[in-house]
């Protein structure tokens, strides 16, 4: 299973920059403040070099949320995973390739090796020994049947169950193995156990009265390279290098994740050497250019598993109709609004799966952008154009309001562009715009708009099972379990999730997902933009930095990072 | 004196009690809740959403809520935060000591720049001086706060190198001088429209005690100049200033909220932004509470304060 899910690749790099006088004397006042940067400032290149023998140095991440939750199996957001990656471990992940890497497990489990029964019911893992919490007491495999079984205790603010809840039977066989059975067969079970379902100690947790509430939620101790530090709210989080780690590294001292709320401002302490590296969110768009150009600085533009589109709601009038879909799809010019808004940066996509991704589908019919075709197709369609030259059909006009995050320009200007855009075809859209704890409330999960632009990561880790997403059971709106705010019903759609959910081979798989693909992309369930990108600046002379697409941070492997 | 300050802390209490009503009622009433910034999650499904919504308690009905929260308040319990599960108090009290600093600094500035100015210019009325300190208030007071932060850094931290262009101290550091080229720029930007301000009212009540007969007697019967100033003037022109000072802590407390995002200072503005975009009602609540007691506590001692200075105000 192991190599059964195929690879994912790595977006574009651009690498920059060599510091002129000034900022060289910046990087050398942080030097003397105590961060390890001597001699940084001159290493401009990528050239190859190793990392240290022992923990060197310090690097200053800059984040533009909080992270606040640390208990990594309660809800939070992205930026707290960036926390869980350096305290915690897996047991397995998922590296920027795609490939399963063995964490705390000794090997991946597959059919092959038998880990995992022929039917996908048993799983068997072996797991490491020489494994030890920051506390010094060693992982066992009863540590890992804590953190399932506290997934499911129904006390417990877990974050999801999905996948967990068909666990059952869970057996220590020894100190360093453990065997279960699934309900079902749940072939995306091995994404979800290697990206987020991070172990917690059984030693530590089994002794607190409430699973929601407990020193360790505010000074976590795990097996990851790091060990927590401090944390000044609001500021910034400190953690130690992990000098026992059982894995690759730590190849720094100390990482410090400092949180700076505003983007341009995180972008500035970049800049001025203030910070190391800028992460979740990176550095807007139209920053990148003049980011290029900084010496002392690199700029590293990569994909991301988000898929930015128009959710169109299906149940809403117009949006019924398949033609007006693919019309109001025909009517946009996607280039446009990614050259002038986003600065080229994104790629066009077709589909929910990230083009790196082993399920991705190749050959699926290429947007074009077309109102002539557009016109023609309302036309046929019935549509007609009544006074100002808003179309209607059956008494229904084909108006509708269009929402996205109040403040976020960018997709502000891209619903200017989208106005212009379907006014050519005899679409009337008007924007209703909301902060975004509002519109990703009930208005999203409950369906009452008519149409939003986000962006979603679809994938689960590294899987592309988006039953939750687009399963006919998953509406909310309609009483369901998950996330299909777009209301699509498809009786075909449902038998591919389930078959997909229930086969291991990576070919099956494939074929299945690869029909999935086809069928959204022919019934327009969404109108896919573009692939989602992030540009993050890495100050030169830090070398190890990774973008994985798999993982919903970048700052995924900091315990890879060193100074050169 | 006592039946007035009695009175007056009644009076607080029940403004209290309204504030917390009306805060809560907006704060829940407004859509979207803490669990909204997880719908994006592939990983948390609706029924998700919902198991965690009603272990938190946010699916019974708002006037239960209240009166359950009012009722922990009381005792002293203002809840957890949805965010990192510390205790409100906790969250408050560790965000604002940086708050504090920089409200300090800044109104230690403020207070001696903005009377010199006002006091200079109320001597020197139409003066050149008081002309270009004139304009200058108005171009500072028109002047937003989040702008002149961002200008700040651009200059000082960005061209010229001179300061960091944010946060409280460098990781590691936390030296006195540290702290001190640190706060210089956030203070100075947070100081700008309180200077003003003071020196507005400093000149404005200035004037108003120079024309007095009391002065105009002093000086003709030879009392020097600056002992007219110093032991008459200024002592009964700085008393207006007292309901001023206790007035000032509302603006205050939002430019700081505007100076702490932009220098991103560890305060509690940036708490507040950050607590209200999260719906951490227990946290947003708390610092309503928090900040509605520090302006009727400020409020109050003015007003006690010009009380005993001038007894008419206790019979009034």
């Amino acid at each position: 299973m192991a190599d059964s899910t195929g690879k994912f690749g790595v977006g574009g790099l651009h690498h920059l920059g060599i510091p002129n006088r000034r900022q060289f004397f910046q990087l050398g006042a942080g030097a003397a403040a105590g961060w390890t940067l001597s001699g940084n400032a001159f290493a401009q290149t990528e050239r190859p070099s190793s990392p240290p023998d022992k923990p060197r140095g310090q690097v200053i991440a800059a984040l533009s949320q909080e992270p606040t939750v640390f208990h990594p199996l309660m809800p939070g957001i992205e930026v707290d995973q960036g926390i869980w990656w350096q305290v915690f471990s897996l047991l397995w992940y998922i590296d920027p390739e795609g490939n399963f890497v063995p964490d705390l497990a000794r090997e991946v489990p597959t059919i092959e090796n038998g880990g995992l029964s022929a039917d996908g019911l048993t799983w068997k893992i072996k797991l490491r020994s020489d494994v030890k919490w920051h506390d010094g007491t060693p992982f066992t495999a009863e540590d890992v049947k804590f953190s399932l079984e506290l997934i499911n205790d129904s006390n417990f603010r877990a974050r999801s169950r999905v996948g967990h809840s068909l666990v059952k039977d869970i057996k220590v066989v020894a100190p360093d193995e453990i065997h279960w059975r699934m309900e079902a067969p749940y072939s995306p079970y091995m994404s979800i156990l290697g990206s987020l379902t991070f172990i917690v100690p059984k030693h530590i947790l089994e002794k607190v009265s409430d699973p929601n509430s407990s020193p360790f939620h505010n000074a976590p101790v795990g097996t990851g390279p790091f060990r927590w530090g401090e944390r000044v709210p609001g500021d910034h989080i400190l953690l130690n290098a992990n000098t026992g780690y059982h894995g690759k590294g730590p190849y720094v001292e100390r990482v410090v994740f400092k949180y700076i709320p505003d983007l341009t401002v995180l972008y500035t302490q970049f800049r001025t050497g203030q910070v190391d590296y800028t992460g979740l969110q990176g550095i807007l768009p139209n920053f990148v250019q003049e980011a290029k150009t900084l010496k002392g600085h690199k700029v590293v533009v990569s994909s991301t598993s988000s898929v930015e589109h128009i959710a169109p709601n299906l149940e809403f009038g117009p949006f019924a109709d398949r033609a007006v879909r693919e019309a109001l799809y025909l009517g946009i010019n996607k280039q446009a609004i990614i050259d002038a808004l986003y600065y080229g940066l994104p790629t066009q996509t077709e589909t929910f799966v990230p083009q790196q991704a082993w399920s991705f589908q190749q050959g699926l019919p290429q947007h074009k952008y077309d109102p002539a075709k557009a016109n023609a197709l309302l036309d046929a369609a019935g549509w007609v154009r009544g006074s100002g030259g808003v179309r209607e059909k059956g008494g229904v006009k084909l108006e509708f309001t269009n929402s996205t995050t109040s403040g976020n320009a960018v997709r502000e200007q891209t619903q200017q562009l989208l106005i212009q855009d379907w006014r050519a075809i005899g679409a009337a859209m008007r924007v209703n715009n909301m902060p975004a704890a509002v519109i990703w409330g009930d208005f999203w999960q409950q369906s009452k708009f008519n149409s939003v632009i986000v962006g979603v990561n679809f994938m689960l880790g590294s899987d592309p099972d988006v039953t939750p997403r687009f399963g006919s059971g998953a509406i909310p709106a309609k009483g369901g379990r998950g996330y299909n705010t777009y209301q699509y019903q498809s009786a075909e759609a449902d038998r591919l999730l389930a078959e997909g959910a229930r086969q291991f081979d990576l070919a099956q798989r494939k074929t299945t997902y690869g029909e999935l693909q086809k069928l959204i992309r022919n019934d327009l369930a969404m109108l896919p933009l573009f692939q989602g990108f992030i540009a993050e600046g890495v100050k030169e002379g830090l070398q190890g930095f990774r973008p994985n697409i798999n993982t919903s941070i970048n700052c995924w492997n900091v315990r890879e990072w060193y100074w050169a | 004196m006592a039946r007035y300050v009695l009175n007056r802390l009644a009076q607080a209490v029940m403004l209290l009690v309204i504030v917390s009503a009306i805060g809560f009622a907006i704060l829940h009433l407004a859509p979207g809740g803490p669990l909204s910034q997880f719908a994006a999650s592939a990983q948390m499904t609706q029924e998700d959403l919902a198991r965690v919504s009603k272990q938190l308690g946010l699916d019974r009905p708002l006037p239960i809520q209240y009166l359950d929260w009012f009722g922990r308040m009381l005792k002293g319990d203002w809840g957890k935060s949805y965010r990192d599960g510390e205790a409100v108090l906790s969250v408050i009290s560790s965000h604002l000591g940086a708050t504090l600093e920089l409200m300090i600094t800044a109104t230690i500035i403020a207070v001696l720049l903005g009377c010199w100015i006002g006091i200079s210019g109320a001597l020197r009325r139409y003066s050149l001086f008081d002309s270009l300190a004139t304009v200058s208030a108005m171009i500072a007071l028109s002047i937003p706060t989040f702008w002149f932060g961002l200008v700040t850094i651009y200059v000082f931290s960005v061209t010229l190198g001179w300061l960091p262009a944010g946060n409280r101290e460098t990781v590691g550091d936390g030296s006195f001088l540290d702290l001190l080229h640190h706060l210089i720029a956030p203070a100075m930007v947070l100081a700008l429209v309180e200077t003003a301000m003071w020196g507005r009212f400093m000149r404005s009540s200035m004037l108003e005690v120079i024309n007095q007969d009391y002065i105009r007697t002093a000086r003709a019967k030879g009392m020097p100049e600056w002992r007219i100033l110093t032991v008459h003037a200024l002592r009964n022109a700085l008393l207006p200033m007292i309901t001023v000072a206790g007035l000032q802590f509302p603006t205050l407390l939002g430019g700081a909220l505007v100076a702490e995002t932009v220098f991103t200072w560890p305060g509690m503005g940036r708490l507040f932004l950050d607590s209200i975009g999260y719906r951490d009602y227990p946290v947003v609540m708390g610092i309503l509470m928090f900040s509605a007691m520090m302006v009727l506590i400020g409020s109050l001692i003015a007003d006690i304060l010009y009380a005993v200075v001038d007894p008419r105000i206790r019979v009034g």
